[in-house]
């Protein structure tokens, strides 16, 4: 039993805490993202920065507000 | 030479705000972008942009692979139930993805494979499985026993190495033709008042 799976046994109500540990998976790829993006709409360091900073937040709330109807839709079902 | 002008001020239109960049052979430069992420621009004289394209877009690519234990990146083969579409997105990294087609020529002609299997397709037959728990089980293919032991991180790899190669068709377009200027309706409205056609 990996220290995960025992932790879950132990805890149930750590187990939607635990789902959102897999959520840091997204962290690089929504940096890589938002920076190639950005360097494609702009040529200088500054303003490549400036966009991907406002890109990566858009993409981060963009998830939360899915997730925020997903549980929604989850608690009415 | 190819030049192209860009606002270097994000939403200012004024000339004295636009940078020239020259686009060196921007059809050699995207050949060289796909081939290695960034190179291209690196080619152009573009080499803070070319080491950005390099490490985001390979560093995306390897990570994938080493997230799903270097199986992720296969090339469809005939007897695949479900056809492997994923690997059209993982040819656009270039290269560093191209063995995988060696692979599965080598696999379809059933020669040994190269490179100790890596970027190999999954073979078309029951194979053994064992759990981290130790109890033993019989997968009625590869990619079956890959998806057990490798589960969630095998779909991980596949989307961060899927998003990896739609990033760099991104970069070749960059190469090829210069940033990808959008110009907001505010800014042309902005241009009719300023310069109203004669």
């Amino acid at each position: 039993m990996t220290p995960i799976s025992l932790l879950a046994t132990m805890f149930p109500g750590l187990i939607p805490l635990l789902a959102v540990v897999s959520l840091w998976y997204a962290v690089p790829i929504v940096v890589s993202v938002s920076l190639v993006c950005a360097a494609t709409r702009h040529e200088q360091l500054g303003p490549i920065l400036h966009h991907a900073l406002r890109f990566g937040i858009w993409i981060v709330v963009f998830m939360a507000v899915v997730m925020g109807v997903l549980t929604l839709m989850e608690s009415l079902a | 030479m190819v030049t192209t002008t860009i606002p270097v001020a994000e939403g200012s239109a004024a000339s004295e705000d636009a940078i020239t960049i020259e686009l060196k052979q921007p059809w050699l430069a995207a050949l060289l972008a796909w081939a290695v992420p960034g190179l291209g621009h690196i080619y152009q004289g573009r080499t803070g942009k070319g080491l950005l394209f390099f490490v985001c877009v390979l560093g995306t690519f390897l990570y994938g692979l080493y997230l799903g234990g270097g199986k992720v990146v296969y090339a469809a083969v005939p007897w695949e139930q479900q056809y492997r579409w994923q690997y059209w997105c993982q040819l656009g990294v270039g290269l560093t993805s191209t063995p995988m087609l060696v692979q599965r020529q080598r696999m379809v002609e059933e020669k040994p494979l190269l490179w100790n299997g890596l970027m190999a397709p999954p073979r078309n037959e029951p194979v053994h499985s064992e759990d981290y728990s130790g109890n033993l089980s019989t997968q009625p293919n590869e990619l079956a026993k890959w998806t057990v032991e490798l589960h969630p991180y095998f779909e991980l790899g596949t989307v961060y190495t899927v998003i990896a190669g739609l990033l760099n068709v991104l970069v070749i377009c960059d190469a090829a033709g210069g940033p990808l200027i959008i110009s907001h309706g505010s800014d042309k409205k902005k241009d009719k008042k300023e310069n109203p056609p004669s």
